[in-house]
């Protein structure tokens, strides 16, 4: 029962953390909290399922292929939408947030709801661990986490562009007097997000079926583990997904079914009256009032 | 009376692995004007904030009129009487110039020192406008302050200090961006502050204007205090020039 | 020496504005309408709509009892956005304001008569304690929570099953009349319409603008901001809250729906489609959008995807707003005029 439980904690963990580091990576980067990552994680979902169904490519090809698309979306969401309004905060996350509604409902509207609409996993079966039946896919899964998870880290703090970013996060006008171009790197953070997220979708929507309101939960979720580990940290997100991961295995076995979505949400506003920053934030002087 | 009206013993702050203030100590007796100066980076502005309490220090002690106001929030201590100015002086821009100045005339302190001394507001503002070199009957006090070249903008600052009736002045960097003429002009006004007792702290680069205020200085590098004094003593330290100019660097043999 | 003409666009204000509006001296009877006339007519308006019930229909109705809720969470999002706080969360407000009414008059048997004005103001109150922690935050973190508290309520409630769960609370007892209920409505409308900008011009407004913009320079000149913060939250809140405990004895239920998405996004879209700061821009923009939104209601689901449509193009494209454009149009001519560049070769 308790290795059970330890185990599925660990999925649930890897799942958020996987949901979450391409939101985190934007927003800590770029400072652009965007709210149409739920519903680029959902249109990856869509996209890879009507590659798959419609075009009749194999499943790892019309995967690989949705993560690209989905980093040119992200890239030309913000040269289209976000470069007009940069540094407007409100209208930002308004765009960003009426951007992700209009393509959520849109996949409600065009009637993409159904049990048809699923993603074939990885790798059939499963395997047991000590004593607990785990599958395949959800063990691919927190590989997945684990290598997005050391990519980040070391593109962050390794790579030349990753530094790049950086600095431009850290102080905009020196970053621009040394020449990185802010709506590049903005553009570049944003892509890649969207990829992350995508790759998020990839991975994880075989373990059921493609649900709208996904869309927003994502998103949630990804907040809520941000705001908890710290942005721009990604031990915070690492802890944070762990915490969270847990935490929302619990209420949902102890308390009921409905009690995942009061955790998380409920992390999103203890987090922010208490200690904004989030556990592992570096922003703290920067970020927060005096 | 000679108790010191500010008394800084040993401050200390660290930005991460930065100490930006090292250990400062000094006091003021009041109506004295004191000048800090030092290489960019020597934590001036720092020191500013930690006074006037928009930073909170990591030790040390600041004692204003026998009180202690070490972290004490910023707004009690204007309310407390101390005033300061801003470097990066940005107006409230898409307001006119006396809007600009509404704000800290109707401020609890100054509401109560200055009682009906102007009968109202308007009165207060444009006397105080007056005061910084503002000609009482021109329309610039109802322009957008966005649109104020910068020396009037920094003599803004200087009114907006003033309508809070402090007994402290910091002023960080008033000369900065003003021309020479600009400066001369300004030069009277502080004058007058310091005859009317106030007690003033000036952080400035530009060293001859400031000399010329001041009855001694403070000299900081790298976050420490490396000299104080009158002027003509301190500027002939060796540790000073070097602080500014750079020491040679010794060559071989 | 060549020289090139080219036109530029000029904006000058028309003669009756530059006239009228230091409004010392009204000179004619046509400058005095050109300042009153817009005002006239809308407050005629609201006077004259609800004695229309007979001929516009239940329907109808409860779409201008929507139009109007939605006015009110609107001006309350200006008053916030006038003090720096961006509220992505006016269902917040509402849903404390509905279920304090509900729960009043569900439990305790209460009138409307007391539960309104108990709920707008102690709502209010919960509203501003709520909110208070992150009042010394700056930027998007009044945003984030305000964006999450509805939600996080909704789902306790769901998961708690205490204030009627997902069942909510029904049979609450209705306001009297239905001419009389539109009136009340209107009235408090205009109330916090013509209120909150007498409010935001004031010196105190001034206080509240000055912390939007600059609120560092507010610190310096003495003021406790966060207790400023906290009274704006307040004041703000009034108007969504009675809007939360009016809809309550209006449908004579509370539900978890009092939470929903849509009583954040539908005075944001308002907002941003009017135009931000001028509160009018709010009221402009729920008039055009809910009757609109009625009308697309059988579209169903597309009906969200346009509502978003509208708020991502107008937020991007037309960032002051509507009634901004609208002024600047009536206020300034727009013309081409020639001028001479010289190019030395």
């Amino acid at each position: 029962m308790v290795t059970n439980f330890l185990i599925y904690g660990l999925v649930n963990s890897a799942i958020l953390m996987l949901s979450a580091i391409g939101f985190s990576l934007t927003f800590g980067l770029s400072g652009v909290a965007n709210f149409a990552h739920g519903a680029i994680y959902l249109t990856a979902g869509f996209t890879a399922w009507m590659l798959i169904n419609y075009l009749g490519l194999s499943p790892l090809v019309a995967m690989l292929i949705t993560v690209v698309l989905m980093g040119i979306l992200g890239a030309l969401i913000y040269r289209i939408i976000l470069m007009p309004v940069r540094g407007i905060v409100l209208s930002e996350v308004i765009s960003t947030f009426a951007l992700g509604v209009a393509m959520i409902e849109f996949f409600r509207w065009k009637g993409f709801v159904s049990f048809d609409f699923s993603l074939p996993p990885f790798m059939k079966g499963g395997i047991d661990i000590i004593g607990v039946t785990i599958d395949y896919q959800r063990l691919i899964i927190i590989g997945i986490a684990v290598i997005m998870a050391i990519f980040l880290w070391y593109f962050t703090h390794y790579t030349n562009t990753g530094l790049a970013l950086r600095g431009m996060a850290q102080d905009e006008y020196t970053a621009l007097c040394i020449g990185i171009e802010s709506d590049w790197a903005a553009m570049l953070s944003l892509g890649l997000g969207a990829a992350l997220a995508a790759v998020a979708a990839v991975a994880i929507l075989p373990l059921g079926i493609i649900s709208i309101n996904m869309g927003y939960d994502i998103f949630l979720i990804a907040l809520a583990v941000s705001v908890l580990g710290g942005l721009e940290s990604t031990l915070g997100l690492f802890v944070g997904s762990l915490i969270l991961g847990y935490a929302m295995v619990i209420a949902s076995t102890y308390l009921g079914p409905q009690w995942g979505q009061v955790v998380y949400l409920g992390a999103i506003v203890i987090v922010l009256a208490i200690k904004p920053s989030g556990l592992f934030g570096k922003y703290k002087e920067l970020e927060e009032r005096v | 009376m000679n108790e010191p009206i500010i008394k800084i013993s040993n401050l200390c702050k660290s930005f991460g692995g930065t100490k930006a203030t090292n250990d400062i100590s000094f006091e003021l007796k009041p109506g004295e004007a004191l000048g800090i100066i030092g290489p960019n980076g020597s934590g001036k502005s720092t020191l500013i904030n930690l006074i006037s309490g928009f930073v909170k220090p990591d030790q040390g002690q600041i004692l204003f009129k026998g009180k202690n106001i070490t972290g004490v929030a910023p707004h009690k201590i204007v309310n407390l009487g101390i005033a300061r100015s801003f470097q990066m002086s940005r107006p409230f821009y898409n307001m006119s110039v006396y809007k600009n100045l509404i704000i800290p005339i109707s401020s609890p302190r100054a509401r109560k020192l200055r009682g009906g001394k102007y009968g109202d507001l308007d009165e207060a503002a444009i006397h105080l406008l007056e005061e910084v070199g503002f000609e009482r009957d021109s329309q610039v006090p109802y322009k957008e302050a966005g649109a104020l070249p910068h020396g009037y903008l920094k003599r803004l600052e200087l009114a907006r200090c003033l309508a809070l009736e402090p007994d402290i002045v910091i002023l960080d960097e008033l000369f900065s961006g003003m021309s020479m003429s600009e400066i001369a002009s300004v030069v009277p006004l502080l004058e007058r502050i310091k005859h009317e007792g106030k007690t003033l702290i000036m952080v400035e680069h530009r060293l001859t204007e400031l000399f010329k205020i001041i009855d001694k200085i403070i000299v900081l590098n790298f976050g420490i205090k490396i000299a104080e004094g009158i002027p003509r003593d301190v500027m002939t330290q060796d540790q000073v020039t070097s602080a500014y100019l750079g020491s040679e660097v010794e060559t071989g043999a | 020496m060549r020289t090139n003409t080219s036109q530029r666009k000029e904006r000058i204000d028309r003669g009756i504005k530059v006239r009228s509006d230091e409004i010392f001296v009204l000179a004619s009877m046509r400058d005095l309408l050109y300042a009153i006339w817009p005002k006239a007519i809308v407050i005629l308006a609201m006077l004259i709509l609800p004695l229309l019930k007979d001929v516009v229909g239940m329907y109808w109705l409860n779409v201008l009892v929507t139009t109007l809720v939605v006015i009110l969470l609107a001006l309350s999002w200006d008053l916030l956005a006038s003090a720096g706080l961006v509220s992505l969360g006016q269902a917040f407000f509402f849903g404390v304001g509905s279920y304090i009414a509900g729960y009043l008059s569900f439990r305790f048997g209460w009138s409307p008569l007391f539960t309104i004005p108990t709920a707008t103001l102690v709502g209010a109150l919960i509203s501003a304690l709520f909110l208070y922690p992150v009042l010394r935050l700056r930027g998007i973190y009044f945003g984030l929570i305000t964006f999450a508290l509805p939600l996080l309520l909704g789902r306790l409630i769901e998961a708690t099953k205490v204030l009627g769960g997902t069942e909510g609370m029904s049979a609450l007892p209705p306001l009297p009349g239905i001419t009389g209920k539109l009136y009340l409505l209107m009235f408090i409308v205009l109330l916090t319409l013509f209120g909150f900008r007498r409010l935001v011009s004031s010196n105190y407004g001034l206080v509240l603008q000055g912390i939007r913009d600059n609120d560092r320079a507010v610190i310096a000149a003495g003021y406790n901001i966060q207790w400023y913060k906290a009274q704006a939250v307040f004041i703000a809140a009034l108007p969504a809250t009675f809007a939360g405990a009016f809809v309550a004895h209006h449908f004579q239920f509370v539900g978890i729906p009092a939470f929903a998405l849509d009583y954040s996004i539908l005075p944001l879209t308002a907002v941003v489609v009017g135009g931000a700061g001028t509160f009018i821009g709010g009221a402009l923009g729920a008039v055009i959008l809910m009757p609109l939104s009625e009308l697309l209601r059988e579209f169903g689901s597309l009906r969200v995807v346009i509502y978003s449509l509208i708020l991502l193009i107008f937020s991007v494209g037309l960032p002051e707003g509507l009634f901004k454009y609208i002024k600047r149009k009536y206020s300034q001519i727009e013309r081409l005029t020639t001028m001479e560049e010289v190019k030395h070769e």
